[in-house]
C-alpha cells in the first residue's frame, strides 16, 4: 500500500496557495476577462495593452481570426464575419427571424435544431463562434497571469433562458474551460460596486448592453447579495439604438429595404459611430459610402437621436416596473440605480431611468468593465482563495417553469423570482391501460398558452411498468441549479422503478454534436481526447484527495472513530496510487469508490457545520 | 444530505410556533446557506456539490415557507396532522364569500373605470387588510392548538388562498394596463 502524505494537524493537507480563476464578460459587443491580482480585481489586457476584445470571429479557408483583427473585416467580408453571436445563442433559425433583424448571413439548418451560419470555413454554429471568443479571453489571461486558469465565472444577461444559458455552458466546454458558475450580468456588476461602497440596502442594477436588457433588484446584507426580481428582454439593445438610427440614414439617404449585405454593414458601422458621438457632442456628422463609391453626407442632432431611441428606452421601463412589483417594493424604497452596459452611455437612457427610479443614477465604475470585474471577484471567491470569506450571491430564476397540460396550457411548476437552487416534484400518471411511456413538454415563460411560451425540451419517460389507467404515479421532479440550468429526474412511485429520460433540447445542441465538435476540432484529435479525458480525471482525483485531507485532518478525530477513520483512510490511499497511472476509466471509478465510502461522513460534517451555524444564534440571543 | 428527518423550524433552529421574527428568520436563513449553498463547494467534489446543491434547496424551501403567513399556516397546519386537501374544500362563511364576489365584480369592472390604477390601488390594500386580520384570527388559533381551533385554523387559511388568487390576479391586470401605456 502506498504511503499517505498526511501533514500535521493544524496545517492543510496541500499549503494554501492561490489558485488562479478568471471572470470572463462574454458580451454581444465586445468581450472582457478580469482576475483577482494581489487583493485587486482588474480587467486584462491583450499584448497590446488592449482591454475589450470585440465579440467578433471571422473563418477563413483555413483558419480563424478572433477580435479587432476580425472586426477590421466584418464590412469587407460580412459573410465569414460573425458579430454579435451572443444574440444568436440557443435559438433556432425562426426565432432568429422573428427578432426581426437584418442578419447578413446564411443559415444552414439540416438536422439539428440548432443554425448553422456557412463561412468559408465550413459551417459554424454559434456556440462555435463562441468558444473561439472564450478561447482568446483565456490564451489572454493565462499569457498575464503566466499560468493555467483552474476555472472560470462566464456571466450571462440575467433574463437568458434555459437554452440560452446551456449554449454558453456548451461554448465554455468547446473551448476546454472549468466553468465555476454562469453568473447573471447585473449580480455581477452589483459585487463590483457593493464591495466598493460596503453599502447595506436595495439597489436595482440597469444593465443596458449590446444585445440584451436586463433589471435586476437586489438587498445587500452583509456580504450577502439576494435578488429579490429580475427582468428584461433577451433580445433588445444598443444594437437596436443603431438599427434604428440606420433606418433613418436609409430613408434620409433614399437607401433601399434591398441593400446588399456591406452596405448594410457599412450602415450599421456608420450608425454606431453617431450614437457614440452624440455622448458627447449636440450632433453627429454622417459620411456614408454607397456602392457606387460616392459618398452621403448628412448630420443627426442629439435631439432627433433622443425621439428615434426613446420608444427602446421605455419598452426597457416595463420590465422595470415588473421588477419592482414581483420584489414588492416601490421605486421610491430603491435607494440607488447602478447603470451597466455600454449603452448606459447614451445621456437619455440615464435621464429616463433616473426620473423612473427617482435616484440620480451610479455611473463611478466603467460600465463596461463593471461585469469582468464581479465575475473575478466571484470566480476568486468560488476557485476557494477566500475560505472565509462573507460574501454570497443568492440569486433567481428569470423565467416562469411549467409543463405543457391538456388543451395546450401550461402548468407553473417553479414561478418566475424564485431564488435557486430550487426543485418542485410534479406528479403525473397514465391514461390508457398498460402505457409504458409518457411525453413530457417543458415550457419556459410566463404566458397560459403553450404557443406563447418558449418550448425547452421534450422528455419521454420510458419503462413504466404497465399498470391499468391511472394506477401509477410517476414523479418527476425540475431542479434548477445555481448556475440556472434545468435538471429533470423521474421515478414511478408504487414500483420504485427510475424511469429514463430522454431529453430533446428544443433548440440546444445535443451531447453527441458536442462531442463531435470536440472530436472535429482539430485541436481535439483522438489522442488529444484521450489525454484530455485523463487529464479531468486526475483533476477531480487530486480536488476529491486534496478536500477529503483538509477535512480529516479540521475534524476526521471528532466526526470519525478509528474504524470508519481506517476505512476512509485505505480508499483515500488506494485512489492517491491509482490517480498517478494513465487509466481515466480506472481513476474515475476510485473517485466513485471512495465517494460511496465517505458518503456518510461528508453528511456528518454538512450537518455539523448546520449546526454550529444555528448555534451561534443561539449564543448571541442569550448574550 | 441535511437531516430530512427536522422540520423547517428545527431546521432553522427556532420554536415551533405560528408567531415568528421575520428579522430573525431572514438571519437564519443568509447564515445556513453561508455554509450550504453550492458557491461553497465550486471547487469541491461532484458529491459535496450534489449534497450541497441538495441542501440549499431544502433551505430555500423551508425559508419561503416559514416567510410566508400563508404557507406557514398551512405547514404548521400539515406538522399537527391537517392537510389543506386538493384546495376544493371551499369554505362555508356566507358573508365572507359575499365580500369576494364584490371583490371579483369591482376587479372585472376596474379596467373600463376612469382611473383604473387608482381602482386596482383601493383593491390591493383592501385585499391587504383582509390578509392582515385573517393572520391575527391564524395567531391566536394557533397559540393553544386544540382540534377544534386546528379546524378554524384550516378554514383561515381557505380564506387567504381565495385572497391570493385575487390579488395575483389584481396585479396580472396591473401590468396588463402598464404594458399597455
Amino acid at each position: 500500500m502506498a504511503l499517505l502524505q498526511l501533514s500535521e494537524p493544524g496545517q492543510s493537507a496541500a499549503p494554501h496557495q492561490h489558485k488562479l480563476a478568471a471572470g470572463i464578460d462574454l458580451g454581444t459587443t465586445n468581450s472582457l476577462v478580469a482576475s483577482v491580482r494581489s487583493a485587486e480585481a482588474e480587467t486584462l489586457p491583450d499584448a497590446e495593452g488592449r482591454h475589450r476584445l470585440p465579440s467578433v470571429v471571422r473563418y477563413l479557408e483555413d483558419g480563424v481570426v478572433v477580435g479587432h483583427a476580425a472586426k477590421a473585416e466584418a464590412v469587407s467580408d460580412p459573410l465569414n464575419t460573425i458579430v454579435s453571436a451572443k444574440r444568436l445563442l440557443g435559438r433556432g433559425v425562426e426565432d432568429i427571424k422573428s427578432l426581426g433583424e437584418r442578419l447578413p448571413y446564411e443559415f444552414r439548418q439540416d438536422h439539428t435544431a440548432v443554425p448553422r451560419i456557412h463561412t468559408v470555413g465550413g459551417d459554424v454554429t454559434p456556440v462555435e463562434v463562441s468558444a473561439e471568443i472564450l478561447k482568446t479571453l483565456t490564451q489572454q489571461a493565462e499569457q498575464t497571469l503566466g499560468g493555467e486558469l483552474t476555472g472560470v465565472v462566464i456571466t450571462v444577461p440575467a433574463y437568458f433562458d434555459d437554452a440560452q444559458r446551456q449554449a454558453t455552458k456548451d461554448a465554455a466546454k468547446l473551448a476546454g474551460l472549468n466553468v465555476l458558475r454562469l453568473l447573471n450580468e447585473p449580480t455581477a456588476a452589483a459585487v463590483a460596486y457593493g464591495l466598493d461602497s460596503g453599502s447595506d440596502g436595495i439597489h436595482a442594477i440597469y444593465d443596458l448592453g449590446g444585445g440584451t436588457f436586463d433589471i435586476s433588484i437586489l438587498r445587500l446584507n452583509r456580504g450577502v447579495f439576494e435578488v429579490l426580481s429580475t427582468g428584461g428582454d433577451s433580445a433588445l439593445g444598443g444594437d437596436d439604438f443603431d438599427q434604428v438610427v440606420a433606418e433613418w440614414i436609409m430613408q434620409q439617404a433614399g437607401i433601399q429595404d434591398d441593400a446588399g449585405h456591406a452596405m448594410l454593414r457599412r450602415l450599421m458601422r456608420d450608425a454606431c459611430a453617431a450614437k457614440e458621438a452624440l455622448t458627447e457632442s449636440e450632433t453627429a456628422e454622417i459620411k456614408l459610402e454607397l456602392d457606387d463609391g460616392s459618398h452621403w453626407d448628412g448630420s443627426l442632432s442629439r435631439e432627433t437621436f433622443n425621439q428615434l431611441v426613446e420608444p427602446l428606452i421605455r419598452k426597457t421601463l416595463g420590465p422595470c416596473r415588473r421588477a419592482l412589483r414581483d420584489a414588492g417594493l416601490g421605486a421610491d424604497e430603491i435607494e440607488d440605480v447602478v447603470m451597466v452596459g455600454g449603452s448606459t452611455r447614451v445621456l437619455r437612457v440615464r435621464e429616463m431611468v433616473g426620473e423612473f427610479f427617482g435616484a440620480e443614477p451610479l455611473t463611478s465604475i466603467d460600465p463596461d468593465r463593471v461585469v469582468a470585474v464581479g465575475a473575478a471577484i466571484q470566480a476568486d471567491v468560488l476557485a476557494g482563495n477566500k475560505p472565509d470569506g462573507e460574501m454570497l450571491l443568492l440569486d433567481v430564476n428569470p423565467l416562469s417553469l411549467g409543463i405543457e397540460t391538456m388543451g395546450g396550457l401550461v402548468e407553473k411548476i417553479i414561478p418566475r423570482n424564485t431564488t435557486i437552487p430550487v426543485a418542485r416534484a410534479q406528479e403525473f400518471t397514465t391514461f390508457k391501460d398498460g402505457q409504458t411511456a409518457l411525453a413530457v413538454h417543458v415550457l419556459q415563460g410566463e404566458r397560459e398558452m403553450v404557443s406563447d411560451c418558449r418550448s425547452l425540451a421534450r422528455f419521454e419517460l420510458r419503462g413504466i411498468p404497465p399498470m391499468v389507467a391511472g394506477a401509477a404515479h410517476i414523479r418527476v421532479t425540475f431542479s434548477v441549479d445555481a448556475d440556472g440550468l434545468l435538471h429533470v429526474e423521474a421515478e414511478e412511485k408504487s414500483s420504485g422503478v427510475k424511469t429514463g429520460i430522454e431529453v430533446k433540447p428544443s433548440y440546444g445542441l445535443t451531447d453527441n454534436e458536442i462531442e463531435g465538435m470536440l472530436r472535429d476540432s482539430i485541436d481535439y484529435a483522438q489522442k488529444d481526447l484521450e489525454a484530455r479525458r485523463l487529464r479531468e480525471e486526475q483533476v477531480e482525483a487530486e480536488r476529491v484527495i486534496e478536500a477529503l485531507q483538509s477535512a480529516l485532518n479540521s475534524d476526521g478525530d471528532r466526526l470519525l472513530n478509528a474504524e470508519e477513520r481506517q476505512q476512509v483512510e485505505t480508499q483515500l490511499a488506494r485512489l492517491v496510487e491509482i490517480a498517478r497511472a494513465d487509466d481515466h476509466i480506472q481513476i474515475k471509478r476510485e473517485i466513485e469508490a471512495l465517494e460511496k465510502v465517505c458518503e456518510f461522513y461528508v453528511e456528518r460534517r454538512m450537518n455539523a457545520s448546520v449546526t454550529q451555524a444555528m448555534s451561534g444564534h443561539s449564543v448571541e440571543e442569550f448574550e | 444530505m441535511l437531516d430530512f428527518s427536522k422540520n423547517y423550524f428545527e431546521l432553522f433552529g427556532m420554536p415551533v410556533a405560528y408567531v415568528i421574527d421575520a428579522a430573525d428568520l431572514a438571519e437564519r436563513y443568509r447564515d445556513l446557506q453561508r455554509v450550504v449553498h453550492p458557491d461553497r463547494f465550486a471547487s469541491a467534489s461532484e458529491q459535496e456539490r450534489r449534497l450541497s446543491m441538495q441542501g440549499s434547496i431544502l433551505i430555500n424551501e423551508a425559508f419561503q415557507t416559514l416567510k410566508d403567513p400563508m404557507l406557514r399556516a398551512r405547514y404548521l397546519l400539515s406538522l399537527h396532522g391537517v392537510e389543506m386537501g386538493d384546495g376544493k374544500g371551499a369554505t362555508q362563511d356566507m358573508g365572507f364569500l359575499m365580500e369576494q364576489m364584490e371583490l371579483r365584480e369591482a376587479l372585472a369592472e376596474a379596467k373600463d373605470q376612469a382611473d383604473p390604477f387608482a381602482v386596482l390601488s383601493t383593491i390591493l390594500s383592501g385585499i391587504d387588510q383582509r390578509t392582515k386580520g385573517l393572520v391575527a384570527q391564524l395567531t391566536e388559533q394557533f397559540e393553544s392548538a386544540t382540534p377544534e381551533q386546528l379546524a378554524a385554523a384550516r378554514e383561515i387559511v381557505l380564506k387567504m388562498q381565495f385572497l391570493q388568487k385575487i390579488h395575483q390576479d389584481a396585479e396580472a391586470l396591473e401590468a396588463e394596463l402598464e404594458d399597455a401605456l
